[in-house]
């Protein structure tokens, strides 16, 4: 067993799990977190994607006990005052989530896109970009739509801030 | 319409939850003193089983207990089921072998239950499950349905001798083949469809709860028919009966027909917690996806398609053979006949058709429904053989298709169905323009320049849905009706909650749903709500399959809403002393026509609950309920056309173009439409470009059993789609829909190959479309 510290949605926490104890599990088994998804076994389908340290990561691909002392952002530290991040908003407003298992994974790491790419972002990016998420219902179809349009709204607000 | 009713293009309301990871799915369950299963699964695709050693796993950390399949069997489990039965052609029924939830003498396929370990820990259930000492007798396995029907290979069921489950025929077969021996041209083919793993992205997961004290089974499940779960658990396999068993579909991350189904592992979960004592839970994991959940398609047919002088349609002969893999799972005997062969005049007036369809046991996990179901397999067959036929008659695919067309209706198809309302030129004349058809030949020169093959094709589908009116299906087979129902109860303030018997896992009901009562009462929809997918909330239900949730679900809805709207009037006449013919209802109000008198909603609501003054003999309160049984299946249509580039020197194929036309008959959600249409789309594109389920000949080891093996479209895989609709409304119906759950997946895959096979030159190409089977074709072609 091994005690794990770290900081999950701005929270300290710190809970006891086995070594092998993997992100995925530790967050929404210890922590209850369950809006991160486990799709398979492989690392390909990208529904537990989450940040840490500001970055994207799989976190079926990594243990708890790596991400010991680390910032972690799942999805349900995204909206802040009850508000919808632009990138959640823009998936509501352009039919980008179906069925809703991938989603989390989905916005995760069309945040991180966006954060990495900024406003330039073209459909094709965003495809080669999404390799690592796997979505069944959707045809990716408005999912590209809605990371370009949310890419397009959080550059102009940057701009506008600037 | 206004801006929440009917044809509005309204956001989800259950998008919020989804987006923000409040989803409650299955998995996501937890109850005190929760433990877990996981299964041992046999290795091998055909073996007696003989001694089950569990004592070194019932000693591992964590471990409750050890269970198998002779306990089951003396719990008085009974067996699955398939609940459709099929006659041969000699009369004889379907031959259906018996299927334990747990096997305890023979496995049939890898992957097979035969015993299952509750442990504390999901990780402990899995190191015991791992520590089950079983011992095998191997037997010889037989994957492929084609040769599993030959003399001299393994025998599956005593049942079934060489293997074959069925051999029934639809049609007429004589006049059939008249019209072909005195056909102007035959067009012949050998057509393989490919066999595919559904892959909802959530993997199926069960939560079984015995509570000892009432004798009383929860269960949360993974199901896109939580109602039809509890029967056929109660009914057929003994679980409990229904008032001691709930049935729970949460949230369902995605279904395409996998979740239909009622698999061992849920009923095990129940029984083990009443053997044990504690909430057991199973969740799947990706590769027990692969293994377990039920693959769809897998059919092999030759088709004859003969012609007169003027290129008309004379006959059609088709001779399949469907792979049902190692048992009969819930419908697998009605997709290959009757969701198969009764689509197999596609668009075209046909005047002779004769469809033989053989269904064979094999060493492989069982084969049921998956998105379109018998249709996509009906419309690849028939689009394929069109096409070819209009190249060896040197016409215009469009012009052929275009001669063949079926133009008048009612229209009555040789093979039962009865086409009710279509408008066919429409949706090829749309397809062609957003296509820009006749640009076509200067792409492809362009394109030739930068040394790529570009081709294009189309295909013009037809499916029936809205499945299905109960006394049709009950004279061909079906073991239960296919209506739905629905209850609206309306709260004394005017809030409305509507119970379904549809479950949504994806399609967005808790939205669509609720614009049918802001069309009708102008409640806004945040003041609807859907409760769905609880059999101790919605009493009876047949649940989401068969695009039947608008055209049957919705329809139940409908029914339960006017009888809500005839009583709100009668109330509103009464309090305004008008007569009750002239109330009408705009804008959430009910006024007195021809009179400034008038009620909102919400006061003739209350006036219903406190019944201080209603009309003389009426009963209080507002909530109404109804069963909807549809007087046909629905049939929406459509053409799609596919552009492709094709590198010859590495047989990789580019989707550049995508033109969907579908006429859907009326549309309450065109947003939610339209990502319908794209989600089939990609999975048709799949089928046709990228997936296909192997087992290993020899063995029956499945080859395909993860993502890193089995071809998922990625978003990089796929173009942007332009789609549009036409609209016949439908006249079965009172909400006018058809359906439009499965068109994308069944109208894309002969439109892509098409397309292929127009660019590379040669007709013969089987899915999936890989970069090595297009290069092959190609170079063949050229020597």
């Amino acid at each position: 067993m091994a005690k794990v510290t770290m900081t999950v949605n701005g929270r300290k926490v710190a809970k006891e799990c086995e070594d092998r104890t993997l992100l995925v599990h530790f967050i929404r088994e210890n922590l209850g977190l369950t809006g991160t998804h486990v799709g398979c076994d492989t690392s390909q389908c990208g529904a537990c994607v989450v940040h840490m340290d500001g970055k994207a990561v799989k976190s079926c691909s990594i243990l708890a006990a790596q991400a010991a002392g680390s910032e972690i952002l799942t999805i349900e530290g995204l909206a802040a005052n009850g508000e919808l991040h632009p990138v959640q908003a823009a998936f509501r407003q352009n039919h980008g989530l179906q069925c809703g298992f991938c989603t989390p994974g989905m916005v995760m790491t069309a945040v991180d896109m966006i954060n990495r790419y900024g406003a330039v972002l073209d459909e094709k990016t965003v495809r080669e970009n999404l390799e690592g998420n796997i979505c069944r219902c959707t045809g990716y179809h408005n999912i590209v739509k809605a990371i370009l349009a949310a890419a397009t709204e959080m550059g102009a607000a940057r701009q506008a801030a600037e | 319409m206004g801006v929440e009713g009917i044809g509005a293009r309204v956001t989800r309301k259950e998008d919020k939850r989804f987006l923000t990871g409040k989803g409650r799915y299955t998995d996501d369950m937890t109850v005190p003193g929760m433990c877990f299963a996981a299964f041992v699964r046999s290795p091998h695709a055909h073996a007696r089983i003989g001694n089950i050693d569990a004592t070194a796993a019932g000693e591992m950390p964590g471990v409750i207990a050890v269970l198998n399949g002779r306990q089951m069997l003396d719990d008085g489990i009974g067996n699955l089921i398939c609940g459709w039965m099929i006659h041969s052609k000699d009369g004889s029924p379907m031959k259906m072998g018996a299927w334990r939830p747990l096997a305890h003498e023979t496995v049939r396929y890898v992957g097979d239950a035969v015993a299952v370990v509750v442990a504390e820990s999901m990780a402990e259930a899995r190191d015991a499950a791992e520590a089950v000492i079983v011992d095998y007798e191997e037997l010889p396995a037989v994957t492929d349905a084609v040769t599993a029907l030959a003399d001299g290979q393994p025998q599956l069921h005593p049942e079934a001798p060489n293997n074959l489950i069925f051999d029934w025929d639809i049609g007429d077969a004589a006049a059939t083949d008249a019209a072909i021996a005195a056909a102007a041209h035959v067009t012949q083919m050998r057509i393989v469809n490919n066999r595919l793993a559904p892959n909802p992205m959530e993997p199926r997961a069960a939560l079984g709860i015995y509570d000892a004290a009432d004798d009383h089974y929860t269960c949360y499940t993974t199901s896109q028919n939580p109602h039809v779960a509890r029967l056929v658990m109660s009914a057929f396999y003994n679980v409990a009966p229904e008032n001691k068993l709930r049935v729970i579909a949460p949230d369902v991350g995605g279904g395409f027909g996998s979740k239909i189904y009622i698999y061992p592992e849920e009923i095990t979960c129940l029984w083990a917690s009443r053997r044990t004592g504690v909430p057991v839970k199973w969740t799947s994991d990706r590769t027990e996806a692969f293994l377990t959940d039920a693959h769809g398609r897998d059919h092999v047919s030759t088709v004859k398609m003969a012609f007169d002088a003027s290129h008309r349609i004379t006959a059609l002969k088709v001779d399949t053979i469907a792979n049902l893999g190692a048992y009969m799972s819930l419908f697998s005997s009605a997709v290959p006949t009757y969701l198969y062969a009764t689509l197999l005049s596609g668009q075209y007036d046909i005047p002779a058709i004769h469809a033989n369809v053989r269904t064979v046991y094999t060493n492989t996990v069982p084969v049921d429904a998956y998105r379109g179901a018998g249709r996509p397999e009906a419309t690849y067959l028939l689009e394929r053989t069109v096409e070819t036929a209009a190249r060896e008659l040197g016409l215009s695919p469009v012009e052929l298709r275009r001669i063949n067309f079926i133009r008048s209706f009612p229209h009555q198809t040789p093979v039962i169905m009865n086409y009710d309302a279509g408008d066919y030129d429409a949706s090829l004349a749309a397809a062609l323009q957003a296509a820009d058809w006749d640009g076509f030949p200067a792409r492809k020169a362009e394109a030739a320049s930068r040394g790529l093959k570009r081709g294009i094709g189309m295909s013009c589908y037809i499916e029936a849905c809205g499945i299905a009116p109960s006394a049709a299906v009950g004279s061909l087979g079906a073991g239960v009706g296919l209506w739905e129902s629905a209850e609206v109860r309306v709260n004394a303030v005017g809030t409305v909650e509507i119970l379904t018997g549809s479950h949504s896992h994806g399609q967005g009901h808790e939205t669509t749903f609720a614009q049918l009562v802001a069309d009708r009462f102008g409640v806004p929809i945040d003041s609807v709500s859907v409760v769905h997918g609880d059999t101790d909330k919605v009493q009876m239900g047949m649940g989401t399959y068969g695009s039947r949730s608008g055209a049957v679900g919705m329809s139940a809805v409908v029914k339960a809403l006017d009888k809500v709207e005839a009583k709100a009037r009668k109330i509103a006449a009464h309090l305004m002393e008008a007569d009750e013919s002239d109330i009408v209802i705009e804008n959430g109000t009910l006024k007195v026509a021809g009179t400034d008198k008038s009620l909102p909603w919400f006061q003739v609501t209350l006036a219903a609950y406190t019944g201080h003054n209603l009309p003389p003999g009426m009963e209080p309160g507002l909530k109404e309920g109804a069963f909807y049984d549809p007087s046909n299946f629905t049939f929406p249509a459509g053409c799609y056309i596919c552009e492709v580039e094709v590198d010859p020197e590495t047989g990789k194929t580019e989707i550049v173009q995508f033109v969907a036309a579908d006429d859907f008959g009326n549309i309450i959600n065109p947003m939610i439409v339209e990502g319908q249409v794209h989600g089939g789309i990609a999975q048709g594109i799949g089928q046709a470009l990228l997936e296909g389920v192997h087992y290993d000949p020899q063995t029956g080891q499945l080859l395909t059993a993860s993502y890193m093996d089995y071809a998922m479209p990625r978003a990089d895989d796929l173009p942007s789609f332009q789609v549009s609709h036409q609209v016949t409304p439908c006249p079965g119906n009172p909400l006018g829909i058809k359906g439009c759950g499965e068109a994308g997946a069944i109208g894309s895959p002969p439109a892509l190959m098409n397309a292929i096979t127009d660019a590379i030159g040669t007709n013969a190409l089987d899915m999936p479309a890989t970069p090595a089977r297009v290069w092959a074709a190609a170079r063949a072609a050229a020597n």
